[in-house]
């Protein structure tokens, strides 16, 4: 192979991005102080709701996910035999 | 001068007939010469109706013109030339023909105005789809085609049903607006539905769709369910069912997303999200909520078919699909890792991005109707989302662990098929007026507001941090080579257990009805061919008696004569030979 991408083979450009991203984070929660709130329901004028919900959205999803994976999982060939 | 021009829907299918007899550059160029005259012609159409026929005194429609059906018709060509361009170096001239008159078909719904073209073209579409799913040549295809195209002729049944019963009680076979009313409304409204792939008649959608080569995915993806969109909102806008079918649709698929192994079922259960979406927002049936269910139809086309078509590309390139698979692509593949990149980021709804001028539409036409419950489903899936296409998709394909596999990038069509499909993804969500200005209703909306902006980035972010903690912490979902059930069980399990019971019972009455038949044909057959033997036996012996055959000789005639016509073994010349004889016999007596 004459050309190759290995940007992420170096931990320290990984530990580079994930700091931007935090960086990131922070920046959007700063933000919301700075915009006007014109949300139709109550619970949108908290501060920080959306991310609040997004992360727990998430997490909810994965944990849900894993069980169900023990309920509807079978072997690849399931339906073959 | 439009009158002259055939209907877009020919163009294709008729179109379609010429390609064997194409080869090389010329088979390209013509190809995608096909998409262009149709868009030029979707162009120069005026509103109203165009294309009518008169048959057995009905009024046959082919292009009822209105902002809804243009809006539609536009994005289906356009996605058109991405398809046809992505699959150009496809030497199967069988995918390319089926890929037409499937693409004709759809435009052939969607301009139609009355229920007999539809339906016409409706079975069409399931049919030509078929073949794009068969078109892989594996065993695993030719199953999955059979069962989507039994349950798509079913659902073809249920609408010709609802039609039948329409027209007996309109006495017309142009539909527009229909609701939920009666029998016949409910008949066409879940023959329609089951193309949505509404849950629970949905799990054809990501059985058959994984199964198709690198490029028919990508037609498949875009067409069937997008075309089932459409009409409903022709039909059954408002129709608040969609609001619960749409829901489900939104939240269910993503669990099963997280969970699948193979890179294109991820995609197909995010479509079913994705047209969770649009059913919520034709269910809500206000102008916002309509005008985007039709821009999330847009943008989804052409992201859903960016993502396939990356997929895709991968599978063509490596040869596998699964996560487990593979990894570390980027490596070798970086475009086809940013234009997949670039289609989960619209998929996502980040800003700037064609998902978030649509999808935004719909959650907050949910919003002004004050539905809190569906609006915090319908928030809670946009981080699914995330999740499974946003970041499953490109992380476990292009990064995550180094599969070691040092594919190259696909061929040149193919990257300029997903380079327009991505730049059309980011222009979308830039320049958003000209789409809201093809939108049916008279657009008020201004997706980029400073709350809504930080909003949805925070809820994006955010689902991604947990994202990264999950991953670091080893505790996210592992990508293991698995089946999961879905509700397609049901059926295919049904239909062992029918075999099962059909083998068993209709067999062994089989079994017994042949054996008491058998026993009775041979007991017939011997008595007619013993009669006979003792017959010629009879009229033999007193010949031969006559002749001077005596004793011994003449046993041995007489054992001969009976077995020749008993076993068969006498030359069919004699047997001819006495039947003419006996004619004759007959004619000379009578």
């Amino acid at each position: 192979m004459k050309k190759e991408l290995t940007i992420f083979d170096d931990p320290k450009n990984v530990k580079r991005l994930r700091m931007g991203f935090y960086v990131a984070l922070v920046l959007v929660l700063i933000a919301e102080g700075f915009v006007e709130s014109h949300g139709e329901f109550p619970v949108e004028h908290f501060y920080g709701f959306y991310a609040v919900y997004g992360f727990i959205s998430y997490v909810f999803l994965i944990f849900v996910a894993k069980i169900l994976r023990k309920i509807i999982m079978r072997k690849e060939d399931y339906y073959d035999q | 001068m439009i009158n002259n021009m055939l209907p877009p829907a020919f163009v294709f299918i008729l179109g379609a007939c010429l390609i064997p007899f194409l080869r090389g550059k010329a088979k390209a160029v013509y190809m995608l010469a096909l998409p262009v005259v149709v868009f030029i012609t979707l162009l120069n159409l005026s509103l109203g109706n165009t294309w009518m026929v008169e048959f057995w005194g009905y009024k046959i429609i082919m292009g009822r013109v209105d902002k809804l059906s243009l809006v539609f018709a536009y994005v289906f060509t356009i996605m058109a030339f991405l398809g046809i361009l992505f699959a150009l170096q496809v030497k199967d001239n069988l995918q390319h023909v089926a890929g037409l008159v499937y693409v004709g078909s759809t435009l052939g719904v969607v301009l139609a105005g009355d229920f007999l073209s539809l339906y016409l073209f409706w079975e069409i579409m399931a049919v030509s789809s078929t073949f794009l799913i068969i078109a892989s040549r594996t065993r695993e295809s030719r199953e999955a085609g059979f069962r989507y195209i039994l349950f798509h002729l079913f659902g073809g049944l249920l609408l010709l049903a609802g039609i039948v019963l329409y027209i007996q009680k309109t006495g017309t076979i142009a539909f527009d607006y229909i609701g939920l009313t009666g029998i016949e409304s409910y008949l066409i409204f879940f023959g329609i539905a089951l193309n949505a792939a509404a849950i629970p008649l949905h799990a054809w959608l990501p059985d058959a769709y994984p199964m198709g080569t690198p490029t028919s995915t990508v037609f498949l993806s875009a067409f069937t369910t997008k075309s089932a969109v459409y009409l409903l909102i022709r039909t059954f806008p408002g129709a608040h069912i969609l609001i619960i079918i749409g829901g489900l649709m939104v939240s269910l698929p993503i669990f099963y997303a997280v969970l699948e192994n193979d890179i294109r079922r991820v995609l197909s259960y995010s479509l079913m999200n994705q047209v969770g979406f649009m059913l919520v927002g034709v269910g809500i049936g206000t102008q916002l909520a309509i005008n985007g269910a039709v821009a999330h139809a847009f943008c989804h086309i052409i992201y859903k078919a960016l993502l396939f078509m990356a997929a895709g590309s991968v599978l063509q390139m490596t040869g596998k699909i699964k996560c487990t698979e593979l990894g570390g692509l980027y490596k070798t593949m970086p475009l086809t890792c940013l234009f997949c990149i670039v289609g989960a980021a619209s998929i996502s709804a980040f800003p700037f991005f064609s998902g978030f001028i649509s999808k935004s539409m719909i959650i907050s036409a949910s919003a002004h109707e004050k539905i809190f419950l569906i609006w915090l489903v319908l928030q809670f899936a946009s981080t699914g989302v995330v999740d499974h296409a946003g970041i499953k998709v490109p992380f476990f394909t292009f990064f995550g662990h180094d599969s070691g596999i040092r594919a190259k990038e696909p061929p040149l069509n193919m990257l300029l098929a997903m380079g327009i499909a991505a730049a059309l993804c980011v222009g979308l969500g830039v320049f958003y007026q000209p789409l809201y200005n093809l939108l049916p209703f008279p657009v008020h909306y201004t997706p980029y507001s400073g709350a809504h902006v930080v909003g949805q980035l925070q809820l994006l972010l955010f689902g991604a941090l947990a994202f990264t903690l999950l991953i670091l912490s080893g505790y996210y979902v592992p990508e293991i080579r698995s089946k999961n059930i879905d509700a397609d069980w049901t059926y295919r399990m049904f239909g062992r257990f029918a075999y099962k019971v059909l083998d068993k019972g209709l067999n062994s009455l089989n079994h017994i009805s042949e054996r008491i038949l058998m026993k009775f044909v041979k007991g017939v057959v011997s008595f007619f061919k013993s009669t006979i033997a003792n017959i010629a036996l009879f009229v033999s012996v007193n010949v031969w008696l006559v002749l001077g055959f005596r004793d011994k000789r003449l046993e041995i005639k007489k054992r001969r004569l009976y077995d020749d016509i008993l076993y068969g073994t006498l030359p069919a010349g004699i047997g001819v030979a006495v039947a003419i004889t006996f004619v004759l016999l007959v004619y000379v007596l009578t």
